[in-house]
C-alpha cells in the first residue's frame, strides 16, 4: 500500500502543477490580447463613433481596467459567476459573456463541446483499432503482399490532407449515395437519445480524421512490433514453449504498444481542443469552428480566451493521465 | 547405446544478399543425462546457431537446416529437426530448456518474475495462477534467491545481474527439463558471480539428472564444469574430446592456441600469454582447405600444401578423441616440443 500512497501523492502534486500552469496560461492569453493592435471597443462602435461611445463600450466590455484586473475578474467569475452592466448574469462557472452573441460563454461551450468530443472520441476509437490492427498485420507479414498493401494505405493516409479527403468523402460518398441529407449535415443528435442520427452525423467526419491518424499509427505499430519481435525476451518466450499467438498477444504487443499510449493520449487531447478543418467541412459547430469564428469574424475575446484555455487544459490533463497510465503499464516507471 | 541428445550432421545456413552464410557445418555431438558438454569457440564459430537449431528457435523462413538431432525420450527418439514445429514447441520448456547470455534483456521488463515463471509452469501444468506463483517461489528458493515471498512479485530491473540469471535458471527448470542449453550464461556476469552460477548449475544437474550443453568462449568456465568439450571454429567442430584430453593433450592447433591464450597458474613466469594472430574466417566463402589454415602456425609443416587445398576430416586421433587436422599426433607433439624449447 506504500506504492499506492506514493502514487496518490504524485497525482496530487501533478494536479497542483497543472493548476499553476493553467493560471499562467490564462494570464498569458490576457496579455497577448492586450498587446494586439485591435480594439474591441472600437469594433463594437457604429458609424457615428465618438470617443464617448468608445469609452462607454470599453466600460461595457470590461476593458477599462488593467489587464491583471480583467484577468482577476475572469478567475472570480469561474467560481462565483458574474453580473454584467447590461443586466446579463452568468452563474458559476462563468467563462465570461459574449457581447456578440448575447450569451454566457459557458452555455456556448456546453453546446459546442459534445460535438467536438463526439468527433474526437469516434475518430480516436476508429484510428486506434484500424491503425493497430493494420500495423500488426503488416508486421506479421513483413515483406509480403499484406505488408505492401498496408504501406500503400500509410502513404495515402499520411499524404492526403483532411481538407481534401474530407471534401472527397462529402462529395463522393455522403452526397452521391444520399446517405445524409445535405441540409442535415452537421446536425447534432444526442447519441443516447438518437444513436442512428448521431452516427449519420459523425461517422464520416470521424472517418476523415481517423484516416489521417490511422496511417501514422499503422506505421508506428508495424515498426514497433517488428522491433520488439527481435528482442531477447521474445526469444525467451519462444524458448519457454509458448505458442506464437500468446507470444504476440501477451509479450510482443505489451511492449510494442506501450509507447503508443503516449502519442495517442496527446493526439486525442489535441483533437479535444477542436478539429478546425474537419468541423468546417462537415458543418459541425464544435470548439474548432467556434474559435475560428471568434478569431476571424467577431473578435470575441471571452470565447477565444475560453477555447484556448480549454484546449490547453485538455493537453495538460491528458499528459497527466498518460503519465499515470504509463506507471501502470511499465513497472520501471512506477519505481521512480 | 544411444545418448539423450544426439546431433548428427547438422548444418545451418542463412541465405543473405551477399551469399549463403554457412553458420554451422556438419556438426555432430551427443550428450547424456547427468553429463555436461561444453561447446567452445569464438563469436561466429556457430556454437549458438547449432543449439538454437536444436531448440527449434530459428526463423524457418530465413534459415536452412539439414541433418538430424535426436532426443531419445522414453517413448522413442524424436528428430527435432524434421519434427513438426508444434511437436518441437511442446518439447521446449518441458524436455529441453535454454538460458541466455544477457539475463536483463532476456526477461520481459513488464512482467514480474513470478508471473514469468508461473507462465512457463502453467504451459505444462494445470493449476491456478496461485499454484503457479507457489511453484515460482519454490524455484526461486531453489536457485538461491533470498526473501522469495517479496521478490516473487518484483520485476527484472529490480534484480542484480547474477540474481536475474538465477531467475532465468529457475524459469528454465520449472518443468524439470532433461536437457538444459546454457548459452554463455556467465559471460555478462562478474567473475565471483560466475562461479556461483556455475556451482548452482552443477548442483541442480546432480539433483535433476539433467544433460547440460554449456556454450561458452571461456575455457576457465569449461574446466570448472564440463565432462566433454567440443571446440568449434568457422562453423565446424575441430576437436571433440573429454575434458582431460582437451586440456592436457589437445590435438588441434586451434585448441592449442586457445589454451595458450589463457593464463595458467602452473606455468606462471615461464611463458608469455600468446594470442592467435589473424581474424576468424568469413562464413560466406569458406576456404577450400582447413578454415584455420591462414592463422595456423603449423600449416607450413604439412607436406604438399595440403592445408590450403583439402579440409581435414574430424578423425579419431586416439580413443574417443576426435580432431580435425592433417598433422598426426606424433607430428603435432614434435612441433609443440620444438616450440617449447625455442621459447626457453
Amino acid at each position: 500500500m506504500k506504492g499506492c500512497d506514493r502514487l496518490l501523492k504524485y497525482i496530487s502534486r501533478r494536479l497542483l502543477y497543472t493548476l499553476v500552469l493553467m493560471l499562467i496560461v490564462s494570464i498569458a492569453i490576457y496579455f497577448i490580447f492586450d498587446w494586439l493592435p485591435i480594439d474591441p471597443a472600437r469594433l463594437n462602435c457604429t458609424k457615428q463613433c465618438t470617443p464617448d461611445i468608445i469609452e462607454a463600450n470599453r466600460h461595457r466590455l470590461g476593458l477599462d481596467v488593467s489587464v491583471m484586473e480583467q484577468w482577476w475578474r475572469f478567475i472570480q467569475g469561474l467560481f462565483h459567476g458574474r453580473v454584467y452592466t447590461q443586466g446579463a448574469e452568468c452563474p458559476a462557472p462563468s467563462f465570461g459573456y459574449s457581447f456578440n452573441r448575447h450569451e454566457c460563454v459557458t452555455g456556448i461551450l456546453a453546446e459546442a463541446f459534445p460535438i467536438t468530443l463526439s468527433l474526437a472520441l469516434g475518430a480516436f476509437i476508429m484510428w486506434l483499432s484500424l491503425g493497430i490492427s493494420l500495423g500488426v498485420i503488416a508486421a506479421k507479414n513483413k515483406g509480403k503482399f499484406l505488408d505492401k498493401a498496408s504501406s500503400v494505405f500509410v502513404l495515402v493516409g499520411t499524404s492526403l490532407p483532411t481538407f481534401i479527403s474530407g471534401i472527397l468523402i462529402v462529395l463522393f460518398v455522403v452526397l452521391k449515395f444520399n446517405i445524409v441529407n445535405p441540409l442535415e449535415l452537421g446536425d447534432w443528435h444526442n447519441p443516447f437519445i438518437d444513436p442512428v442520427g448521431w452516427l449519420k452525423t459523425f461517422f464520416f467526419p470521424c472517418a476523415t480524421l481517423a484516416l489521417a491518424y490511422a496511417a501514422t499509427y499503422t506505421r508506428f505499430t508495424r515498426s514497433n512490433v517488428i522491433e520488439t519481435s527481435s528482442e531477447d525476451f521474445i526469444r525467451t518466450a519462444r524458448a519457454k514453449g509458448l505458442s506464437e499467438k500468446v507470444i504476440l498477444r501477451k509479450h510482443t504487443l505489451r511492449a510494442a504498444l506501450a509507447p503508443i499510449v503516449t502519442i495517442a493520449g496527446l493526439d486525442f487531447a489535441g483533437l479535444l481542443g477542436g478539429a478546425i478543418i474537419t468541423e468546417g467541412i462537415f458543418g459541425l459547430s464544435g470548439l474548432g469552428r467556434l474559435s475560428v469564428k471568434a478569431v476571424t469574424e467577431t473578435y470575441d475575446l471571452p470565447i477565444i480566451l475560453s477555447t484556448t484555455l480549454l484546449a490547453s487544459a485538455f493537453v495538460v490533463v491528458m499528459n497527466l493521465i498518460v503519465d499515470i497510465a504509463y506507471a501502470f503499464i511499465d513497472p520501471r516507471v512506477r519505481q521512480s | 547405446m544411444s545418448k539423450f541428445l544426439e546431433v548428427k550432421n547438422l548444418s545451418v545456413s542463412f541465405p543473405t544478399e551477399d551469399g549463403v552464410v554457412l553458420a554451422a557445418n556438419d556438426i555432430s555431438y551427443s550428450v547424456d543425462l547427468g553429463e555436461t558438454l561444453a561447446i567452445v569457440g569464438e563469436s561466429g564459430s556457430g556454437k549458438s546457431v547449432t543449439n538454437l537449431a536444436v531448440m527449434g528457435l530459428h526463423n524457418p523462413q530465413r534459415t536452412q537446416i539439414t541433418g538430424q538431432a535426436f532426443i531419445n525420450l522414453e517413448s522413442g527418439p524424436v528428430d527435432v529437426i524434421s519434427a513438426p514445429t508444434e511437436v518441437v514447441r511442446r518439447m521446449r520448456g518441458k524436455t529441453m530448456s535454454m538460458i541466455f547470455q544477457d539475463p536483463m534483456s532476456a526477461l520481459h521488463p513488464y512482467y514480474s518474475v513470478g508471473d514469468q515463471i508461473a507462465e512457463a509452469w502453467g504451459l505444462y501444468n494445470s493449476g491456478s495462477k496461485r499454484d503457479g506463483f507457489a511453484r515460482a517461489k519454490e524455484m526461486l528458493d531453489l536457485v538461491g534467491i533470498p526473501d522469495v515471498d517479496k521478490r516473487v512479485n518484483e520485476f527484472p530491473h529490480q534484480f542484480s545481474g547474477g540474481m536475474r540469471q538465477r531467475v532465468m535458471i529457475a524459469m528454465a527448470l520449472v518443468n524439470n527439463p532433461s536437457l538444459l542449453i546454457a548459452d554463455e550464461p556467465t559471460t555478462a556476469l562478474d567473475v565471483t558471480v560466475q562461479s556461483q552460477i556455475l556451482q548452482l548449475l552443477g548442483g541442480l544437474q546432480k539433483e535433476f539428472n539433467m544433460a547440460i550443453i554449456l556454450i561458452t568462449h571461456d575455457l576457465g568456465v569449461v574446466a570448472e564444469v564440463a565432462d566433454r568439450v567440443c571446440v568449434m571454429y568457422g562453423g565446424r567442430i575441430v576437436e571433440n574430446a573429454s575434458i582431460d584430453e582437451t586440456f592436457y593433450n589437445p590435438l588441434q592447433p586451434y585448441t592449442v592456441g586457445l589454451l595458450n591464450s589463457i593464463p595458467r597458474v602452473d606455468k606462471l613466469g615461464s611463458h608469455r600469454l600468446s594470442a592467435i594472430p589473424g581474424q576468424p574466417p568469413s562464413l560466406i566463402n569458406l576456404p577450400r582447405g582447413c578454415a584455420f589454415e591462414p592463422r595456423c602456425q603449423f600449416a607450413s609443416s604439412v607436406a604438399g600444401n595440403l592445408c590450403k587445398t583439402t579440409n581435414p576430416n574430424l578423425d579419431e586421433k586416439s580413443t574417443d578423441h576426435f580432431a580435425r587436422c592433417h598433422l598426426s599426433t606424433t607430428q603435432l607433439h614434435q612441433l609443440l616440443a620444438k616450440n617449447e624449447s625455442g621459447a626457453k
